[in-house]
């Protein structure tokens, strides 16, 4: 039988304080690297992202709750802080800029406090359909309210407008930036925290099992209320951080979009794992900045990759990762890394003919020229569609191949992994 | 049968409780009482009511009319968790485990409720002394400590069925109803589980439902004896077996 080991390794600690500072350390760094205002403004936004999806995550991979209205949270937080800034600017506020965030937080809590009990009292398909309306139901009332809500336009702020701290003013984007950084650490370390503590481990028994919850002493609802209360919080902390960023709030903020966004994100990087949604987040906002400049059907590719993730990796980036663990500890991945080499070149060739279906599609008439790989193909010449083809068809065929030897020496060194002990 | 001395109250009574799904009556008239540190087996054939019975007074599910107390208090129209705080706990005939979570965090959920920490969030739960040393000896006690790691719903069944003793007894309730623990096991395997829980409920009150005539007469100091929802017989383990309704209704039909 398997033996997994008890005992921790001394170096354990000291790995899981390094991770966090290395996240730091990258986080002051990265700007200095690249420091085009391009770079500053994706990093930004990737940052309230990360914020974002991680909140999300307290409710999906946590406390087994799928919400497709966590948007309203994020919006609101952003019409708060919007809000607070203008009364800060008017009222002469001695509210720094940096603790804005904060207010945004607040507007997210206050509505799930609010909203939340009610919501709770059912998990699954209830809970879901209940927060499918509530974010249809904000959404909408933001564009009636106008006077909270400003209406199409949304409500504009100014944060420069506010006492400075440390003397800056938060003009430049690069001041911008090391705020959001500095809210993402604080967010991603208490949300971190919250998952080691008491409720945050019975949020986790709600997930697995909200019948035998009961009968350990703890309503499932309430769990379910707190953990909603807590994501609703971080929610709006990102939002405060989209409010400062952009200087505005409006309605997109709180819609379907935004809500799909971020349980695309949290799924994709994957919600077993603390770091996946972090993962999810990147991927998805540089997709989102990338292919948007690249093609006009990109919703596409983010569609494939969804279905993609969901049928082949429901664990996400973050499980795909996650599952070779055992075997780096049982030292069996370098039997398994030649397969995946040998896997990469018809795995490409099949990416790249279905991206040129797509496109030949997409632009057939009278779009621009497809630019693959640095090779220009015009979308209504035979040599596309045949290239096309043939990239599919013999791409897919021997791609399927190389992915049938992947899993036959992931077979084999799991086998091996098990034998040693490093698999249960 | 005068006023509640408490402290002497029975630790569960069961009066004239009724339970229909529908227009069909599953429970019938049924009265039951549990003394205080009493072993207590209720048997019957398939279908009888038995688990019925245990959601009944768990909690799980609400009586059509009747009345259920613990230790004297009314406990009928509560809620599982609100019962389950005043002292009583129950095991699941089907596993009924925390799957994705590992064994040690099975427990650990279950030892957290009854040592205060209730929905804490703002404490550690890996620097709370007294929940890591109660989880360490319910483990111990399971035999399950070398699989403290292992996710739940990859432990073999006997394991499964041995994780959900100790998620029972974890939060040292002192009234502990057993749902056919030893269900499925093989002989080894349920012998040991017997001595487990012979063990584990030492000084408390245990209700155990169990179809194994071997182990309940070893076991039980009382036993109740449920035939379509309704008890014929209740008494100790000589009572039963010379009840010649006992015999007939159930005891007879029973090969092993
Ligand atoms: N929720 C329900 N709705 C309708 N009928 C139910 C329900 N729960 C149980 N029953 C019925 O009540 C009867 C008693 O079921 P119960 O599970 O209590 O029997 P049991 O004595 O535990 O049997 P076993 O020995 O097979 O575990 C069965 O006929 C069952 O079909
Ligand atoms: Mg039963």
């Amino acid at each position: 039988m398997t033996l997994t080991s008890t005992s921790k390794p001394a170096g354990d600690g000291l790995r899981f304080y390094g991770v966090w500072l290395l996240g730091i350390a990258a986080l002051i760094v990265l700007p200095m690297i690249f420091s085009s205002g391009g770079s500053l403004t994706s990093f930004s936004l990737i940052g309230i992202a990360i914020v974002f999806a991680l909140s999300y995550n307290i409710l999906l991979g946590q406390t087994g709750l799928l919400s497709f209205g966590h948007a309203v949270h994020y919006g609101l937080g952003g019409f708060a802080a919007c809000h607070m800034m203008n009364a800060v600017v008017a009222h002469k506020w001695p509210i720094p800029l940096p603790f804005i965030p904060l207010f945004g937080g607040l507007g997210g809590l206050v509505f799930a406090i609010v909203i939340g009990w009610v919501m709770t009292k059912r998990a699954g398909t209830v809970f879901a359909m209940i927060s499918l309306g509530i974010g249809e139901l904000v959404a909408s009332s933001s564009l009636i309210l106008r006077s909270v809500f400003g209406g199409e336009a949304g409500i504009t702020t100014d944060r420069t407008a506010l006492p400075k701290m440390f003397g800056w003013s938060f003009g430049p984007q690069l001041q911008v930036y090391y705020l959001i950084a500095f809210w993402l650490v604080l967010s991603a370390i208490a949300m971190y925290a919250l998952t080691r503590t008491p409720l945050g481990r019975i949020s986790n028994a709600v997930r697995d099992n909200p019948e035998r919850v009961q009968f350990i002493g703890y309503d499932p609802h309430v769990v379910r209320y707190l953990a909603f209360c807590f994501a609703g919080f971080f929610a709006g902390v990102a939002g405060g951080l989209a409010a400062i960023n952009f200087e505005i709030a409006n309605s997109a903020y709180l819609g379907a979009i935004q809500s799909g966004l971020v349980l695309f994100s949290t799924f994709i990087g994957g919600t077993a794992y603390f770091f996946g949604p972090i993962l999810g987040a990147i991927l998805v906002t540089y997709l989102q900045l990338g292919l948007t400049s690249l093609t006009s059907v990109w919703q596409l590719y983010f569609g494939i990759i969804f279905i993609g993730i969901v049928m082949f990796s429901p664990g996400g980036i973050a499980g795909l990762l996650m599952m070779h663990r055992p075997l780096v500890r049982a030292g069996t991945l370098r039997t398994v890394i030649p397969s995946y080499l040998v896997a990469v070149v018809p795995t490409v060739a099949l990416a790249c003919g279905v991206i040129l279906t797509i496109e030949t599609v997409a632009r057939f008439a009278g779009g621009d020229v497809i630019n693959l790989l640095g090779i220009g193909f015009k979308p209504a010449s035979p040599t596309t569609w045949i290239s096309a083809a043939v990239l599919v068809v013999g791409g897919g065929l021997i791609a399927r191949l190389t992915w049938r030897r992947i899993a036959e020496a992931w077979d084999r060194a799991a086998t091996v992994a098990r034998d040693r002990g490093y698999l249960a | 049968m005068s006023g509640a001395v408490s402290g002497q109250s029975a630790a569960i009574e069961v009066r004239a409780v009724e339970k229909r799904f529908g227009n069909v009556s599953i429970i019938r008239d049924l009265n039951l009482s549990v003394a205080q540190g009493e072993r207590h087996a209720i048997i019957g054939p398939n279908g009888a009511g038995k688990s019925t019975t245990f959601n009944l007074i768990s909690g799980h599910i609400k009586p059509t009319s009747g009345e259920v107390k613990l230790n004297g208090e009314v406990i009928s129209g509560l809620r599982p968790f609100e019962i389950n705080r005043r002292g009583l706990s129950r095991s699941f005939q089907v596993t009924n485990v925390f799957a994705r979570m590992s064994v040690w965090e099975n427990v650990r959920c279950a030892v957290l409720w009854a040592t205060g920490h209730r929905y804490a969030f703002w404490k550690n739960v890996d620097s709370l002394p007294e929940v890591r040393e109660r989880t360490a000896k319910i483990l111990d006690d399971i035999h399950l400590m070398h699989r403290r790691d292992v996710p739940a719903g990859l432990l073999t069944y006997a394991e499964q069925r041995e994780l959900e003793i100790g998620i029972t007894i974890a939060s040292g309730a002192t009234v502990v109803m057993l749902d056919e623990p030893t269900a499925g096991m093989s002989n080894a395997e349920t012998e040991r589980a017997v001595a487990l829980i012979r063990r584990l409920t030492e000084g408390k009150t245990l209700v155990i439902v169990e179809h194994d005539m071997s182990v309940v007469f070893g076991l039980a100091d009382r036993i109740s004896v449920l035939v379509y929802g309704h008890i014929i017989a209740s008494g100790t383990p000589e009572e039963i077996r010379r009840d010649p309704k006992v015999k007939e209704a159930y005891l007879g039909e029973e090969a092993h």
